[in-house]
C-alpha cells in the first residue's frame, strides 16, 4: 500500500479519508484564527463605540492610499494562490511554481509597504502608550521653540503645543529620537502652515505624503489607544502574513521537487485556505482602521 | 504476555520521546499532569498550613503576606492550567479515544506530539516564572493588578501569562485532533461506529473539544493583550493608560467560564462509562446524556457574566446571565439523574472506579447545587469573593473533575499498564480522599456564608475552628493521595497481569489485549452497543470477561 500511496499515513484507510481529515482540521484551525482576531475586533468595537472621537481623529494619520495598495496586493495574491491550487490539480507544475512565486512576491510587497508605514509611525512617534507623541520636534527645533511655543499657544489648531503633550512628557526628553525631516508629519508647533500642507501635492516624491494631516479639530484624550489597537491588529496580521510566506516558500520547494500531483495536493489546498483567511482579515482591517468617517 | 504491546514496541527512550502513538502520548501526558498535580498540591498544603492560625502559621508578618498570595496563585494556576484542563483529555482522552472509536490513531499524530511538547514548554515556562519571581495576582490575572508593573513585584506575570498562552495552543490542538478523529476516523458502516453507537465518553470529549476550539483562542488573545499592556502600555486593559479593566474580566471569563466545562465534561464522560459498567446495566437515557454534553458546551458560553455581578454590570445584563446560569444546571441535572437511574436496580459492584464515581456523584451534586446559590443575584452579592465560592468550585473542580479523573485512572489503569492493582487499599485511599475532601471544604461553605473573604493570609479568631478543621481535612487528603499513588505504583511492579476485559465493559477498548498492541486493532473491530453487557460472561480462570457471542473469535485472534 505504501508503494502505491506514498503520502498516505498508515492510520488512514484511503487518501480520500486523509484529505477529508486534513480539510476539516484546517477549517477548525481557521476558526480558531478568526476567534483569535475576534478579541482584537471586540476591543476595537468597544473603544470605537465608547470613543468615536479618538478614532475619527487618529485615523487621519494613516495613509489610506497605502492601505488601498496593500488591499489590492493581497487580493491579487489570493487570486494567484487559488489558481496555484487549480494548477496543482491539473498537474501544471511550471504554472503552479510561477503562481506560488508571485504569491510570495505579493506577500513580500505587502510587508514592505507595511514596513514603510510602520517606519513612518515610528519616526512620527505615533506609537502606543506613553511613547505616543506625534507633535515632537528635532532637538534643535525643540530647543528653539521651547520659548516660542508658549506664545503660539492657541494660534494654531493644536491648541497648545508642548504643555499638552500626553502624559506630561517634556519636549527635550521626548525628542531623544529625532525624526527625519522628510518623514515628519507636516504639522505641529514648528510653525508649518496647515494650508501649505493641504495644497501641496508636489511633495509626494519627498515622501511627506506618507503622513497625512489631521484636520483642524482638537485632539481627544488617549489618542494613543487607537495606535495601540492599530499596531496590535496589523502587527498580528503581519505575523500571519510572514507565516504564510514561509509556508508558501515550503510549498514552492516541494513543487519544484515534484511532490504534488492531481492525487496529492492537500498541502497547497490547505495553505491556500489559510492565505485566504489572512487576506480576509485584512479586508476587514483596511476599512475599520483606514476608512473611518469624520462625522 | 509475550507479544509486543505498545509499551515495548519499539523500546528505548528515543522511541518514547519521538513517538506518534496516541497511547504513549497519553501516558506522557499522564506522567506530566500527575507531576504538576503534586506541585499544585504542595502549594495547597502550604496555603492550608498557613491558615492553621488566625495570624498565619508560616507567613506571620505583614510583609510576608505577599508570599501567601503567591502560594494560592500558583496553586490555582497550576491546578487549572496544568492539571484540570489537560488532565482528562490529554492523558485519558488521548489514550482511550482512538481505542473506543476503533481507530488506529488520532487523525493527526504529529500534531498530537507537538501539542504535548507545547504543553511541556508552557509548563516549564510557568515553573520558570515561579523561580524568577512568583506571581501573586491570583490565577485570574485581573487588571490593573496584573497590568501595572509598579504595584508590587509582578515581573513574572508576563512570563507566566506567556506560558499559559502556549498551554492554550496545546489545548486547541488536542481539541482539533479529537474533533477530526471523531468525525473522520470512525470505522465505516455496515458494522461501523455511528454517532449514536459512540460511547458517551467520546460524546463528552467531543463537546469538550468544541469548547477548547471556540473558547481558548479568546484566552490566547486576552493574555497576549495583557503582555502587550505590560510591555507597550497599549491602553486596552490598564486604566492608567485609558484602558478598561472590566473589559479584561469580560475577555477572561469568556474563556474561563467555558473552561470549567472543559474541565468537568470529560469527567462526566468517565461517569457515563464507569457507572453502567459497574451497575451491569445499559446507561439510562443514552441520547439525553449525549446531547446534554453538547447543551452544556453551548449554554456554557453564555454565562460568563455571573463572575461579575458586583462589578458594575448593568442589572439587565446580570439578570440575563443569572437566568442562563440556572439554565446550564438543567443538562447537568439530566446527567446526574440518568446516572442514578442507571444504578437503580442494577447489580452494583463497588470496585475502586465505582467508589470514585459515587464520590463524584455526591460531591458534584453538592457543588452544582451551591452553583445555583451563586448564580442567584442577591445571594451572590452576599457571598461574592468569600470562601463560599472557594468551596463551590473545589466541590465541582476537585470533587467533580478530579474524582472523575481518579475514577477513570483506576478504570483504565489495567488497560494502560496491563496490571491489576489491589482493590482494598485503593478503596481505602478513595475513602480517605472523600473523607478528607469533605472535612476540608464543607467548613468552607460555613466560613463563606459567615463572611470570611477568600485570598486572605489572616482571619478573625472566630473563624479559627473552621479553618483548623479544613486544614486537618487537607492532611487526610494528602494521606489518601499518597496511598492511592502507592497502590498504583505497587501494581506496576507486583500487580497481576490484567485480562483484556477485567470489568466486563462493552466498549471497544476492552476488546483488544491489555496493554493494547502498537496499532490497536489489526482488523477493524465489530461495533456493537457500547452498553450491552448481556453477552459478556465471566471467565473465572482468566479473571476477566469475554463475549459469549460471535465477536469472540475476533478477540481471540487479536490476542494470539
Amino acid at each position: 500500500m505504501s508503494t502505491t500511496q506514498p503520502h498516505l499515513a498508515s492510520h488512514f484507510n484511503s487518501p480520500q479519508q486523509q484529505f477529508d481529515s486534513g480539510k476539516l482540521g484546517i477549517w477548525l484551525f481557521l476558526t480558531t484564527e478568526i476567534l483569535l482576531f475576534s478579541g482584537l475586533f471586540c476591543a476595537y468595537a468597544v473603544y470605537r463605540s465608547n470613543h468615536p472621537d479618538i478614532f475619527a481623529f487618529a485615523h487621519q494619520y494613516l495613509n489610506k492610499w497605502l492601505g488601498a495598495l496593500n488591499t489590492l496586493i493581497l487580493i491579487s495574491s489570493s487570486f494567484t494562490m487559488a489558481w496555484s491550487v487549480r494548477a496543482a490539480q491539473l498537474n501544471q507544475k511550471n504554472l503552479c511554481t510561477t503562481l506560488l512565486a508571485i504569491t510570495i512576491l505579493c506577500g513580500s510587497a505587502f510587508l514592505s509597504v507595511k514596513y514603510i508605514e510602520y517606519k513612518n509611525k515610528w519616526q512620527e512617534h505615533l506609537l502606543p502608550g506613553p511613547r505616543y507623541n506625534p507633535r515632537e520636534l528635532p532637538p534643535a527645533e525643540a530647543e528653539a521653540l521651547d520659548d516660542q511655543s508658549r506664545d503660539r499657544k492657541g494660534a494654531t489648531w493644536e491648541g497648545g503645543a508642548a504643555s499638552t503633550l500626553p502624559h506630561g512628557r517634556s519636549l527635550t526628553v521626548a525628542a531623544l529620537i529625532p525624526p527625519t525631516e522628510t518623514f515628519r508629519a507636516p504639522i505641529g508647533p514648528a510653525g508649518l502652515n496647515p494650508a501649505w500642507v493641504d495644497n501641496d501635492r508636489s511633495s509626494r516624491f519627498s515622501m511627506s505624503w506618507l503622513a497625512p494631516t489631521p484636520s483642524l479639530e482638537p485632539e481627544p484624550n488617549n489618542t494613543h489607544i487607537f495606535f495601540g489597537i492599530y499596531f496590535l491588529m496589523t502587527g498580528l496580521h503581519a505575523i500571519h502574513v510572514l507565516v504564510g510566506i514561509s509556508l508558501i516558500t515550503w510549498l514552492l520547494l516541494r513543487t519544484t521537487r515534484g511532490d504534488f500531483s492531481p492525487q496529492y495536493f492537500a498541502p497547497i489546498d490547505f495553505t491556500a485556505l489559510y492565505w485566504h483567511i489572512v487576506d480576509l482579515i485584512w479586508i476587514f482591517l483596511f476599512p475599520l482602521l483606514y476608512l473611518i468617517g469624520n462625522t | 504476555m509475550t507479544t509486543a504491546n505498545y509499551l515495548t514496541h519499539p523500546r528505548g527512550i528515543r522511541s518514547w520521546l519521538l513517538t506518534l502513538d496516541h497511547k504513549r502520548i497519553g501516558i506522557m501526558y499522564l506522567v506530566s499532569t500527575l507531576a504538576a498535580f503534586s506541585l499544585g498540591g504542595l502549594f495547597a498544603m502550604i496555603v492550608r498550613t498557613q491558615l492553621l492560625s488566625p495570624n498565619g502559621a508560616i507567613f506571620t508578618v505583614a510583609k510576608d503576606y505577599d508570599h501567601y498570595n503567591q502560594m494560592f496563585t500558583l496553586h490555582g494556576a497550576i491546578m487549572i492550567f496544568l492539571v484540570l484542563i489537560p488532565g482528562v483529555p490529554g492523558a485519558l482522552g488521548n489514550f482511550v479515544l482512538p481505542l473506543m472509536l476503533g481507530a488506529r490513531d488520532v487523525a493527526f499524530p504529529r500534531l498530537n506530539l507537538f501539542s504535548y511538547y507545547l504543553y511541556v514548554s508552557g509548563a516549564l515556562i510557568v515553573i520558570l516564572s515561579i523561580i524568577l519571581g512568583a506571581v501573586d495576582t491570583g490565577w485570574t490575572f485581573y487588571t490593573p493588578y496584573s497590568s501595572d508593573p509598579d504595584i508590587g513585584s509582578r515581573d513574572a506575570v508576563s512570563l507566566m501569562v506567556f506560558g499559559i498562552f502556549i498551554l492554550g495552543f496545546s489545548s486547541i490542538l488536542t481539541g482539533m485532533n479529537f474533533i477530526v478523529t471523531i468525525h473522520k476516523l470512525r470505522p465505516s458502516p455496515p458494522n461501523g461506529m455511528t454517532w449514536f453507537r459512540m460511547p458517551l465518553f467520546l460524546w463528552s470529549l467531543y463537546a469538550t473539544a468544541v469548547i477548547q476550539i471556540l473558547a481558548t483562542p479568546i484566552l490566547g488573545i486576552t493574555l497576549l493583550l495583557l503582555i502587550m499592556e505590560r510591555t507597550l502600555h497599549v491602553g486596552i486593559f490598564s486604566p492608567r493608560f485609558g484602558g478598561d479593566p472590566i473589559l479584561f474580566q469580560h475577555f477572561f471569563w469568556f474563556y474561563s467560564h467555558p473552561a470549567v466545562y472543559i474541565m468537568i465534561l470529560p469527567a462526566m464522560g468517565i461517569m457515563s462509562e464507569v457507572i453502567p459498567t459497574f451497575s451491569r446495566k445499559p446507561i439510562f437515557g443514552y441520547h439525553f446524556v449525549a446531547i446534554s454534553s453538547l447543551a452544556i458546551a453551548i449554554i456554557g458560553f453564555l454565562v460568563w457574566g455571573h463572575h461579575m455581578f458586583p462589578n458594575g454590570q448593568s442589572t439587565l445584563l446580570s439578570t440575563i446571565f443569572s437566568f442562563l446560569t440556572m439554565c446550564v444546571a438543567i443538562p447537568s441535572a439530566i446527567k446526574v439523574w440518568n446516572w442514578l437511574a442507571t444504578m437503580y436496580k442494577g447489580s452494583i459492584s463497588l470496585k475502586t472506579p465505582m467508589c470514585y464515581a459515587l464520590a463524584f456523584l455526591f460531591l458534584f451534586t453538592l457543588g452544582g447545587l451551591s452553583g445555583i446559590y451563586l448564580g442567584s443575584l442577591s445571594l451572590n452579592v452576599h457571598v461574592h469573593d468569600t470562601y463560599f465560592v472557594v468551596a463551590h468550585f473545589h466541590f465541582v473542580m476537585f470533587g467533580g473533575t478530579l474524582m472523575g479523573f481518579l475514577s477513570g485512572l483506576h478504570y483504565w489503569w489495567p488497560k494502560m499498564t496491563g496490571k491489576l492493582y489491589n482493590e482494598n487499599p485503593a478503596r481505602l485511599a478513595c475513602a480517605l480522599i472523600f473523607l478528607g475532601f469533605n472535612t476540608t471544604f464543607l467548613p468552607q461553605f460555613l466560613l463563606g456564608s459567615h463572611g470570611m473573604p477568600r485570598r486572605s493570609a489572616t482571619y478573625l479568631p472566630e473563624f479559627a475552628p473552621y479553618h483548623i478543621l479544613s486544614s486537618l481535612g487537607a492532611g487526610i487528603q494528602l494521606l489518601g493521595f499518597i496511598l492511592a499513588a502507592a497502590v498504583l505504583i505497587h501494581s506496576l511492579f507486583r500487580g497481576r497481569q490484567s485480562p483484556p476485559n477485567p470489568w466486563g465493559a462493552a466498549t471497544l477498548e476492552w476488546s483488544c489485549p491489555s496493554p493494547p498492541p502498537h496499532d490497536n486493532f489489526s482488523t477493524p473491530p465489530l461495533v456493537g452497543d457500547p452498553y450491552d453487557h448481556a453477552n459478556l460472561v465471566w471467565i473465572s480462570d482468566q479473571e476477566g470477561y469475554r463475549r459469549s457471542q460471535e465477536p469472540e473469535a475476533r478477540s481471540q485472534k487479536s490476542q494470539t
